[in-house]
């Protein structure tokens, strides 16, 4: 090889930001040929930001990247694919309505003229062989009719495919996450082999054990920067979990109310996730902010909707004993009604309170509209103009006005703080511990572990099942990670 | 000046503006003859399409893809039943009356049902469902026409000075469904979910009740529209519906409700339905023959729709 032992990516001083969020903060990052490097982190620590650069799907906003000992001026995906570099990534990415093979010419316009999917299917096929053996998997097959699981594994056996370009790095962006135990062992044996052949990979997992056994040297992110990047060697799993989450002590603002705390009052939620096979579940008192942590997409927003529909229609494992309302995270999606105006977002859950005989009075509903315009600080000159002449924070807290307005003695709460600034986020969270002092019950959802501080109560989920359930007194950053990623549970 | 300004930003003045501008421009080509009768004419005539178009409305304003295409057959088939029950005889009005609302009404129910239990996407649901409901029509009614007894035929044709009493009522029953639309619960419902379904889900809205109430509301107003048109026409059969699948769409739109559901208003829906009628009025006193008149509906549709989306893209 020319380059002769050159790094096959380094990127030096890699800063990006989104808006006024800052994603990477000048990351220097490099793989060696014939390493596994593994990375972990937080979720929004920035991995995948860092990933998407190295395959050539984001430009940094400042810094260098280097391929092969080369300084790349104009990166990009085709270039990332020339040069040898796959990327694997979470989301999967094959057309759901094409067959196996058809999807694996996708990659390879080698493969032409005619019988070529013919060609692409030989190819699959036979890498497919390669890695798990006895897949089950006809290259004919549509990918949409496929599981999850075999879907990841067409994914990451096409990605190890070669025609004509070179092959050096395979980004694996949480590869076994869809598979069962056996096919990831199959997967992480074939990594080794790859290795062997003086070949790389980026291991990017949650699965702690996974990385520690297969990696190299394993490369630590946390708030878009490198915290630690040390030989595999060198790190055990409270180490690992440590630099994750920050060692040092962060302020509790608890402590006082926590004090403060009236004995617990009657039931108002008790559920227990579809998931979940032992007879844990997540029961919730009057007066009680309860949060719900773990990873993101680990069960949590699908438990706080099965207790938003048991609200209405009764359905088994769960009993809800009051009102609910739902404070959405996904604005755009779950909560915003963009015809309206700012007091007919804050009224709709309220309307029947809101008549006036048969009829809504405008007046009551203008009412409502500015108590909690001051209450919770909406900035706007007029709560009759459009939603959307709010800012997003402002947005949010029109969500929150709409839920805390209501006759709803049950609050549940989907990440809802996801892009609010910090000023509206400690107004809110204030909010939040004066209604609970109220007797209201809140069900809180967080990806952001410094908000569980405001909880009396956490649980902690796991592949759709709670896998603890920490007190306010155990609750520690440390803790949560290291529930959130237990392997075994 | 406030007040034009104030009815400018209306969606609903547009449709009563061309409607005026059509009225001028044919009384203009007669030389001002004829324009208290075309006037009279025009309301006896929009008063059919002004009824199915509030339902429609109310439909189309649930978000896209919902939309009746079963109101034709119903009409028909509730004309049918409204003049088979009366039997000619005026003591009998009431309770035709009542059948034909029935009727309708379990229309409606069956459309939604189909809907909500078949997970069928509204319009194949509505219009498969009007396939049945025209062959229910043709076995039930047996292609002849049934004639009206003569007191409701004479009610339906009432005016008062020029005024038909039943564009009087209509009147009445629209400022209703203006209420219901944006000061009930019901309304408010509607517009919430047709902008947004999961939103006004996660909001409390009772999503699949007031579906079902919708459905239901526009195919008894199909019902109740079917039996009057029956006694205004001298007689009930299975076309007489025919015109109302596109005239009720095209009213809903032209009269400033969005395609795209979450916003609509009742009064468009008058000021559409004038507009259509004196339009083919003015072509047929211009002498234009039947596809140009075809062609020009449809052009207009076209345009209000191109218009009303450009206004959005500003926003």
């Amino acid at each position: 090889m020319p380059e002769g032992n050159a790094d096959i990516i380094r990127l030096n001083g890699a800063e990006k930001h989104f808006g006024a969020v800052r994603a990477l903060g000048g990351v220097d990052f490099h793989v060696r040929p014939g390493e596994c490097v593994g990375l972990v982190g937080h979720n929004g620590a920035g991995k995948s930001t860092l990933m998407h650069m190295v395959a050539g799907t984001l430009t940094p906003d400042s810094g260098k990247i280097g391929v092969h000992g080369g300084i790349e001026d104009n990166y990009s995906v085709s270039r990332a694919q020339k040069l040898g570099i796959r990327c694997v990534f979470q989301e999967l990415s094959l057309c759901p309505n094409l067959s196996v093979a058809e999807n694996t010419r996708i990659n390879h316009a080698s493969l032409s003229g005619l019988g070529w999917r013919r060609k692409a299917a030989a190819l699959i096929t036979a890498k497919l062989d390669e890695i798990f053996p006895d897949h089950g998997i006809s290259a004919w097959d549509i990918v949409g009719d496929l599981s999850i699981g075999r879907r990841q594994m067409v994914e990451v056996a096409r990605a190890f495919t070669v025609t004509q370009d070179r092959l050096d790095l395979v980004i694996l962006d949480e590869p076994t996450s869809s598979l069962d135990a056996h096919t990831a062992g199959q997967l992480l044996a074939f990594v080794r082999r790859f290795i062997a052949g003086g070949k790389s990979c980026i291991l990017i997992s949650h699965v702690l054990g996974e990385v520690l056994r297969n990696a190299d040297r394993i490369v630590v992110m946390r708030d878009g920067k490198v915290v630690v990047a040390d030989a595999a060697n060198a790190f055990d799993r409270d180490r690992l979990v440590t630099a994750m989450g920050g060692a040092e002590a962060r302020q509790k603002i608890a402590a006082e109310i926590a004090a403060a705390k009236p004995a617990a009052g009657p039931l108002r939620v008790r559920a227990r996730p579809a998931a979940q096979k032992d007879g844990a579940d997540l029961v919730a008192r009057a007066g009680e902010i309860i949060g719900l942590a773990g990873l993101a997409g680990h069960g949590q927003t699908d438990l706080l909707l099965a207790i938003f529909a048991a609200a209405s229609r009764a359905r088994t494992g769960i009993e809800v004993t009051a009102p609910v309302a739902l404070v959405a995270g996904d604005r755009q999606s779950d909560g915003i009604f963009p015809q309206w105006s700012i007091a007919e977002n804050i009224g709709i859950r309220s309307l029947a309170r809101l008549r006036n005989g048969l009829l809504i009075s405008p007046r009551r509903e203008a009412e409502l509209a500015q108590f909690w315009q001051k209450k919770i600080g909406i900035r706007t000159p007029d709560m009759n103009n459009n939603i959307f002449s709010l800012s997003g924070g402002n947005q949010q807290k029109a969500l929150f006005a709409r839920a805390l307005g209501s006759d709803a003695q049950i609050v549940l709460m989907d990440d809802p703080m996801r892009g609010v600034d910090i000023g509206t986020k400690l107004e809110v969270y204030d909010l939040v511990r004066e209604e609970a002092g109220r007797g209201r019950t809140f069900l809180w959802y967080t990806t952001e572990t410094e908000e569980l501080d405001n909880c009396d109560h956490v649980y902690v989920f796991k592949n759709g099942r709670i896998v603890a359930n920490l007190g306010r007194d155990e609750l520690t950053e440390e803790k949560i990670i290291q529930s959130s990623f237990g392997d075994a549970a | 000046m406030i007040l034009v300004r104030s009815l400018a930003g209306k969606p609903w003045v547009w449709s009563f503006l061309g409607a005026l501008v059509v009225w001028l421009a044919t009384i203009a080509f007669t030389g001002g003859y004829g324009a208290g009768g075309m006037v009279t004419a025009a309301l006896s005539l929009a008063v059919f399409t002004v009824i199915v178009g509030v339902g429609q409305m109310f439909v189309i304003t649930l978000g896209p893809g919902n939309v009746d295409l079963s109101l034709p057959a119903n009409i028909g088939l509730a004309s049918a039943v409204a003049m088979k029950v009366m039997a000619g005889s005026d003591s009998m009005i009431v309770v035709g009356l009542l059948a034909a609302l029935a009727c309708g009404a379990a229309i409606g129910a069956v459309n939604y049902l189909l809907i909500w239990a078949l997970r069928i996407p509204p319009i194949i649901a509505t219009l498969s469902a009007s396939f049945i409901i025209q062959s229910i029509d043709i076995s039930y009614g047996r292609g002849l026409q049934i004639k009206p007894p003569p007191g409701f035929a004479d009610f339906t044709n009432w005016q008062i000075l020029g005024i038909p009493v039943l564009a009087v009522l209509t009147v009445l029953f629209t400022i209703g469904a203006a209420i219901a639309l944006q000061r009930m619960i019901y309304g408010r419902s509607v517009l919430a979910i047709g902008q947004n379904i999961r939103a006004a889900w996660l909001a409390g809205v009772n999503v699949g009740r007031i579906r079902f109430l919708t459905y239901t509301l526009s195919g008894t107003l199909g019902g109740i529209d079917g039996a009057l048109l029956a006694g205004y026409f001298r007689g009930a059969n299975v076309d007489i519906g025919n015109e109302y699948l596109l005239a009720s769409i095209a009213v809903v739109v032209i009269g400033g409700t969005s395609v795209a559901g979450g916003k609509a208003n009742v009064p468009g829906v008058w000021g559409a339905a004038l507009f259509l009628v004196l339009l083919l009025t003015m072509l047929n006193t211009f002498g234009v023959s039947a596809g140009v008149r075809l062609l020009l509906t449809g052009l207009i549709i076209v345009g209000v729709i191109t218009a009303a989306g450009g206004e959005k893209a500003v926003r």
